[in-house]
């Protein structure tokens, strides 16, 4: 019996990552889509500027980390760049110019890392599936992964 | 369990069952009673508690089901091509169907095993065998993915296979037709059959850390016919038995002349012994010629080799490490009880049971208690060997397997039933029809140390009127039992591909978790590998042109391809950049008589396409992956050979030129 509590525990789980299926989000989905809430208005529980992740507070220096946006561009190329122009211009998914400060590296970082449930729950990024129609693909970064892109988003942003 | 059962759907459910009963109260319907939907039943969503893995027959390949609910979960090729995931039409697997005879498409898939150590099933790897043109394969169980298949000399009709030792040291490989050996000239009247065939067993090794299989050495044996075979555990750890059929050495007609006897062997091997003669540099060096194919999952790749040689004993030069046991009648299941301690024949045309003892087979090998010799092999006397014979099991019998209370279950496919039998009184307790005619059955652990007692499944030969009709062609039909009581109980029917013969189940704890969700795209190192659209390009070399295509919902990189020629040799290396789980990728180019491609997250595979016409050719992705998922396509320009259309590729920028499109 433990073990069947165990298995329908999992089971849970897994369906919930499906998207969509808990009352929670779909509340949460209506909420964002059809009276346009602004961000700080929707469940305490969540907050729109961090985003749900595990990551909770990014330490970023004045000056780029050239190394880290190195690392970082390695890893746009092969997992990102099939999808985002460096520039305004939407491909699949939004162009990248300007999004360090359109975003905190917190909401980016958890984005990257945890997307499925942020299309679920966040409006901003709700917003940005009315568009593009296609859900962000999870690429299995690593953290490292995460904060270089970050770094490497500042880079193309025009940090020196 | 309970919880289910205040399942409206199962109400339903029982409703309709008790009125199939009460119209047709002498149908198999009869057979089943109340609680039988709520046994079977997995709520959507959930999952099974077992997976059960069971031999495609004809088909060639493996299907994977759930039980209890029976639900079809995956068809895993393996001897055979198979349109649904490109085995053996991509030219990265094309290499894992080859043999001495050249590429094969399509073999006869009979029994399975389910790697183990210390005689539990450790749920790494599962063994299958190619019964016409002989080969063993391995499953990797964290791909479900094919990923090696090794070749067998010197023998006709892999039947024996592939049963393994209880650390997976060894996967055994009995003929079943007996032939002359590969280095002798074949060309002999067919009848010299006494003087120039043999039998051959093969022990091929298992790497414990990779699972790379070789043929550690072979057996040269009296020609007879070998059927099955388990190894010996616990107690008879170290030992090999093999059922042996026509033992009167005929080569025609042998419905008749291979059923005279009234009693044929099971055939006891020595295998540490053997294993000890080849360390010590025994046997004999045989040219032969047999494939070895591996599937390189970094590479996604697999590479055929061929290989020239093996190490052969004659075991009647090496006295003790071979024993004839006479058993009733052309025995097939050759099967040995967790302990290890009883080998059960069961004669498919004998009317008992005989159990064999490992201890007095032992002792009557001390005493030499042998009624005479078999081609230079001693035969131990039947009643020296034997613990006792079940009397009047039914018709038949085919196939034993044990559960967690001491008891056997076998198969009786003359008179349609499975028997179930207490194997130390050998009474019988309970039996049970089947619908129709079994062939083998299936407890989840029931051929290893440590067997379950919750489900058995037959897996039946003949099917009639189980399901709707779909012509003269039928799915064969597999039976589910509850056996956790004293009574077997039937509680669900659900067809199977191809015919099923051996079968393999294991708790879906032991294999779940270990289960791959993508390949790791920093990982891959297939030498046409685009790691991101960067790495998109085309390149021609000679008449080749080799396009490294990238997939991601949902555009293909390139998508514009210009400057392809006639005569030329197109080769797609499609990577599928995505990086989670349940996101394959197809590719399909019209007129491509090499079939299509499913591309897994993080794989590269690799179509080859010969065009035949000149003009423009679209291509795009076969599987449904997101809601532009129709725009996922592109065009390849064929132009003729001698055209001087440069060579080109884009995705986004060939757009035309602002001063052709039309105004209105």
């Amino acid at each position: 019996m433990k073990k069947l509590l165990i298995l329908s525990l999992i089971v849970a789980v897994i369906a919930s990552c499906g998207g969509g299926n808990s009352d929670y989000a779909d509340k949460n989905d209506n909420k964002a889509i059809n009276t346009g809430v602004p961000p700080d208005a929707v469940a305490p529980a969540y907050d729109p500027n961090r985003g749900e992740g595990k990551f909770k507070n990014v330490e970023v220096g004045n000056t780029l980390n050239t190394a880290m946006a190195t690392g970082g561009e390695k890893v746009y190329s092969v997992k990102c760049s099939g999808c985002h122009k460096l520039t305004d211009e939407k491909l699949v998914g939004p162009g990248w110019t300007g999004v360090s400060s359109r975003h905190k590296p917190e909401w980016i970082m958890n984005f990257i890392t945890n997307t499925d449930e942020m299309i679920t729950k966040d409006p901003k990024a709700q917003a940005q599936l009315e568009i593009c129609l296609v859900r962000m693909p999870n690429q299995n970064l690593s953290d490292d992964d995460a904060r270089n892109l970050y770094e490497f988003m500042r880079k193309n942003d025009g940090v020196k | 369990m309970k919880i289910i059962k205040s399942n409206a759907v199962f109400i339903i459910a029982i409703v309709s069952l008790l009125n199939f009963n009460a119209c047709k109260p002498k149908n198999a319907g009869s057979a089943v009673s109340g609680d039988a939907a709520a046994k079977s039943y997995v709520a959507p969503g959930k999952y099974d508690e077992y997976y059960n893995f069971v031999s495609g027959g004809f088909s060639g390949q493996m299907s994977v089901y759930g039980l209890p609910s029976g639900r079809l979960l995956k068809v895993v090729p393996i001897f055979s091509v198979n349109p649904e995931n490109g085995w053996g039409y991509s030219e990265e697997t094309k290499p894992m169907l080859n043999t001495s005879h050249g590429f094969i498409p399509w073999d006869d898939q009979h029994h399975l095993d389910l790697s183990q150590t210390n005689g539990e099933i450790d749920g790494r790897w599962i063994f299958a065998n190619a019964n016409n043109t002989p080969r063993v394969a391995r499953v990797d169980l964290s791909t479900f993915h094919t990923a090696e298949i090794i070749e067998l000399p010197n023998s006709a009709g892999n039947h024996s296979s592939p049963f393994i030792t209880e650390n997976t040291e060894y996967v055994v490989a009995g003929t079943r037709f007996s032939v002359p050996p590969d280095d002798m000239n074949g060309d002999v009247p067919i009848n010299t059959y006494k003087e120039n065939f043999k039998g051959t067993i093969s022990f091929i090794s298992v790497d414990k850390t990779n699972g790379n299989m070789d043929i550690a050495f072979q057996l040269q044996c009296p020609a007879v016919n070998f059927d099955l075979s388990h190894a010996g555990k616990g107690v008879s750890s170290g030992w090999f038995f093999f059922s042996c059929y026509n033992t009167e050495q005929a080569n025609t007609l042998l419905e008749v002349n291979a059923s005279k006897r009234d009693k044929d062997f099971i055939m006891a091997i020595n295998w540490k012994q053997a294993a000890e003669l080849i360390k010590a540099g025994k046997g004999r060096k045989q040219a032969v010629k047999y494939a070895s194919n591996r599937y390189d999952e970094k590479k996604h790749t697999a590479t055929s080799t061929i290989k020239t040689e093996v190490t052969v004993i004659d075991v009647k030069d090496f006295p003790g490490l071979v024993y004839f046991i006479p058993c009733p009648k052309s025995p097939h299941g050759c099967d040995v009880n967790p302990t290890g301690e009883y080998i059960v024949g069961s004669g498919k045309l004998a009317a008992l049971i005989p159990v064999f003892s490992f201890d007095k087979i032992q002792k009557a090998i001390a005493a030499k208690a042998f009624e005479g010799e078999y081609e230079g092999i001693p035969v131990i006397k039947y009643e020296a060997a034997l613990y006792g014979e079940v009397k009047k099991p039914g018709l038949g019998p085919l196939h034993t397997e044990f559960d967690d209370k001491g008891n056997a279950y076998t198969t009786m496919f003359v008179s349609s039933e499975v028997v179930k039998w207490n194997v130390k009184d050998l009474k019988v307790l309970d039996r049970v029809p089947t619908y129709y005619s079994p062939g083998h059955l299936m407890v989840p652990g029931g051929d290893t140390k440590k067997p379950t007692g919750k489900y058995l499944v037959a897996y039946n030969k003949i099917t009639k009127d189980r399901f709707l009709p779909t012509g003269p062609e039928l799915a064969q039909s597999a039976q589910l039992f509850d056996i956790s009581g004293d009574k077997m109980q039937l509680i669900l029917d659900y067809p199977t591909i191809g015919e099923p013969h051996y079968a393999q189940g294991v708790l879906a704890s032991v294999i779940r978790d270990k289960s791959v969700k993508f390949f790791k795209i920093e990982n891959n190192s297939h030498p046409y590998v685009s790691k991101g659209e960067g790495g998109a390009k085309v390149v021609r070399e000679g008449n080749k042109v080799h396009v490294y295509m990238t997939a991601i919902r949902s555009h293909l990189t390139p998508d514009n391809i210009e400057g392809i020629k006639l005569g030329d040799e197109v080769y797609f290396h499609v990577t599928n950049i995505e990086q989670d789980w349940d996101v394959p990728h197809g590719f399909a180019i019209k007129g491509a008589a090499t079939g299509e491609l499913l591309i897994m997250p993080g794989e590269t595979t690799t179509l080859k396409w010969v065009p035949d016409r000149v003009g423009i050719v679209p291509f795009y992705c076969t599987d449904f992956c997101s809601a532009l998922h129709q725009e996922m396509s592109g065009y390849a320009r064929v132009s003729p050979a001698l055209s001087n259309v440069p060579l080109s590729f884009s995705t986004g920028t060939n757009q035309p030129k602002a001063d052709s499109i039309p105004v209105k």
